[in-house]
């Protein structure tokens, strides 16, 4: 599909390529993250600087560490200086919305153009009515797994449901091939277990008005779950692991299969092929309570502060239009899910048959807080990992009964 | 005075009509004056002390004292990133007192900060004595020493993740090898242990700022004290408790508090290393306050937590202050 499609909603300053519409010395200013795939950030900040030419505008790209852009974000809004616009991770803005502009327009005008959001990338987006930020794309982490080691205890597709998941999970740590799931306190892998785990066996830690129900019998099986797989299933170092350590594990073979974004096969084809050859993705089993990711989407906010917020949602608008975002899409090579279905028709998708469950996790993704909406109080329960803590508790001897109690007590005051 | 003696200069010039003259002539004498004014008002042990003073206080109000009375008005009150924040007394600290996590990095900081400080003050005293005596390459030694504690944090924290990591950690791999053990040990995987660690390292860290600055003040202890207590029959250990150590007393009580300050306020080391996991067994105060206060953008919420600090450091600051005046 790359450079074959052109249509509608594309600014017509840049459509027609015209001289630009903005005053001279107009500048504008992004900060972003880096990307986990090098070639991402290459071709993002390619985008930027031909924007800039296309619009006379002077635009200047900051990639940080992930982690670090919290610290930068609330001294920004703290201060009304700082980019333009900034990148938004999950529900970040609901956390920051008072700091950021309206941008209703742009995000409404993507979605008639390219059909509706995926629920979760539209429900981090939007606060009270209005949208917040123009969504971008999601990260989903499907289950990376040895094909080659599941087929030797009688799997030959991955499982599809938890109960199965286990059986063949004690048969692979039987034989010394244990499946990996960090435990410790780090954003990504140790949530994406515990929300959708949770979720996955009917529980969650608040219903739709934000009440905490997270003491049900669903939550209890699903810790009870965990706990018998710890043993059974899965490799006992997780709970010191952060969000590289399964990488590493797996691509160094002590690990059969483990929940990732498509990091690990990536580097693999770089530097492992023989891995990469054997390795497959397979969606989150399904539970009683059906199949959910836990994930929050990305998008990207115009601040309220800045005084070039037209020209900052024209780049949006523009970023956001099928060719650009069709090249950048095609950088990140699977990495990255569109916020549309219409991404689903990518031409990356037919090129790696491998990758096709990352281009369907956004149809069961969901938020931190579903089914209540990801506010700052999912926040603050995200941050002090009380969900990840329940399991790792209950793992380190804690009555399951006990670890939930004890995460109902914490999301209580969470959510006071 | 300038003053004065213009006006006669410039009434003479009035009176003889002269004006044209006289203009320049004043300037002249004026700014002859200037200088003389400035230098008599800097002799006035007053006006030269605040002149001497006021940048130091420029930039204690601007980067410690305006920062410090932020920190107390966002701890009471209820400020989150993007908006302003109302008074709620002392509603935050409540909330900390009835936080379980909060409260078990309470108890982290004591314990991290105490067993810290021992450690490094012993193993910083031995090294000091080893290296108080002359050696073969004792300089050398002596600049090695205070590698871990040039090194930025970050970096040589992160060369300690992969000696603890679950998977490849080096130490697993030794203990393995020489038999010591069969199952590989969970450095980081248990909060008991994660907590050994943590300290370990800060102990790694900070014990060269130790022995250095006791073996400066193990240099100024003159030997002729040690012969003497030597001829009267004193034994190596009696030498160092009662010789060696009342003398190095002061500067030993210095290192120490300032340590305490700093391993109290600790953050980059345990952030880095387990984030406050597994199962928020290894959160202190900075780094509870961070995740509250950044991640969660509860900024008041976060300076309450933070601000848990200030009286324990006061106390060390005013028995560090008493005790160097009491020594002076």
């Amino acid at each position: 599909m790359t450079g074959a499609v052109a249509v509608g909603g594309l600014p017509e300053m840049v459509a027609a390529q015209k001289a630009p519409s903005f005053p001279k010395g107009t500048k504008l200013s992004i900060l972003e993250w880096v990307s986990f795939v090098p070639a991402s950030d290459v071709e993002f900040k390619r985008l930027a600087a031909e924007f800039g030419k296309v619009a006379g505008v002077d635009v200047t790209v900051d990639l940080i560490n992930m982690n670090d852009l919290n610290p930068r974000i609330a001294s920004a809004i703290e201060t009304k200086s700082g980019p333009d616009i900034i990148m938004m991770i999950s529900n970040w803005p609901h956390l920051y919305a008072d700091g950021l502009a309206d941008v209703d327009d742009v995000a409404e005008e993507i979605a008639s153009r390219d059909g509706a959001y995926y629920e979760h990338n539209k429900k981090v987006s939007v606060v009270g009515n209005r949208w917040k930020a123009v969504p971008l794309c999601s990260v989903p982490s499907t289950w990376a797994y040895r094909e080659d080691w599941f087929k030797e205890v009688g799997a030959t597709k991955f499982p599809e449901t938890w109960d199965e998941w286990r059986k063949v999970g004690i048969a692979l740590k039987k034989k010394n091939q244990p499946m990996g799931q960090a435990f410790g306190h780090s954003l990504g892998d140790p949530n994406n277990w515990a929300y959708s785990v949770t979720w996955g066996f009917g529980g969650a830690e608040t219903d739709q008005s934000g009440k905490v129900i997270i003491n049900s019998k669903e939550t209890l099986e699903a810790v009870k779950f965990t706990v018998a797989a710890w043993k059974d299933c899965l490799d006992e170092g997780g709970l010191a692991w952060d969000d590289s350590s399964n990488n590493r594990a797996y691509l160094a073979g002590t690990i059969s299969a483990t929940i990732n974004g498509a990091s690990i096969y990536f580097v693999a084809k770089r530097q492992f092929p023989d891995i990469a050859k054997v390795t497959g993705h397979a969606h989150m089993p399904k539970g009683p309570g059906g199949r959910f990711y836990n994930i929050g989407g990305q998008g990207r906010a115009v601040m309220k502060y800045s005084k070039n917020q037209q020209v900052a949602k024209e780049f949006l608008r523009w970023f956001m239009d099928r060719p650009q975002y069709d090249k950048w899409m095609a950088a990140n090579d699977g990495y990255t899910v569109g916020p549309t279905p219409y991404w689903e028709k990518h031409s990356l998708w037919e090129k790696d048959p491998k990758l096709i469950p990352f281009r369907e996790a956004s149809k069961f993704g969901r938020w931190p807080g579903y089914p209540g909406p990801p506010s700052r109080k999912a926040s603050e329960a995200l941050v002090k990992y009380i969900l990840v803590d329940m399991y790792a508790q209950a793992i380190k001897g804690m009555k399951p009964e006990d670890a939930v109690k004890w995460a109902e007590s914490e999301l209580k005051k969470a959510y006071a | 005075m300038a003053d004065q003696s213009i006006e006669p200069i410039l009434a003479k010039s009035a009176a003889s009509g002269a004006p044209a003259i006289a203009a320049p002539v004043v300037v002249a004498v004026a700014k002859s004056r200037r200088p003389r004014r400035l230098g008599h008002l800097l002799e006035q042990e007053h006006i030269l002390a605040g002149a001497l003073l006021a940048p130091t206080l420029v930039i204690l109000t601007l980067f410690i004292a305006y920062p410090f009375v932020l920190g107390i008005w966002l701890a009471v009150s209820d400020k989150v990133v993007g908006r302003p924040g109302n008074f709620v007394g002392l509603q935050n600290f409540w909330v900390n007192l009835h936080d379980t996590i909060f409260l078990r990095a309470f108890q982290n900081t004591f314990v991290y900060t105490f067993i810290a400080t021992i450690l490094k003050l012993a193993l910083g005293m031995g090294a000091a004595l080893l290296l108080n005596h002359h050696f073969r390459f004792k300089r050398i030694v002596r600049a090695g020493m205070l590698l871990p504690w040039i090194v930025p944090t970050v970096l040589s924290t992160l060369a300690w993740q992969w000696m603890f990591d679950a998977t490849f950690s080096v130490f697993n791999w030794v203990l393995i090898n020489v038999g010591l053990i069969s199952q590989r040990i969970l450095w980081l995987g248990d909060g008991t242990m994660a907590m050994g660690c943590l300290i370990l390292v800060n102990v790694w860290r900070g014990m060269p700022f130790f022995a250095i600055t006791l073996l400066a003040g193990l240099q100024t202890v003159n030997p002729d004290l040690h012969e003497a207590a030597e001829i009267d029959g004193a034994n190596a250990w009696q030498r160092f408790w009662r010789v060696t150590l009342p003398l190095i007393k002061p500067i030993m009580l210095v290192v120490v508090l300032f340590s305490m300050i700093a391993t109290f306020g600790d953050f980059q080391l345990i952030y880095v290393l387990t984030r406050g996991g597994p199962y928020s067994s290894t959160h202190v105060f900075g780094t509870y306050a961070y995740e509250i206060a950044m991640r969660a953008a509860k900024l008041g919420q976060g300076a309450s937590i933070s601000l848990f600090l200030f009286p324990f450091l006061l106390m060390v600051i005013v028995f560090q202050l008493w005790y160097i005046r009491r020594s002076d």
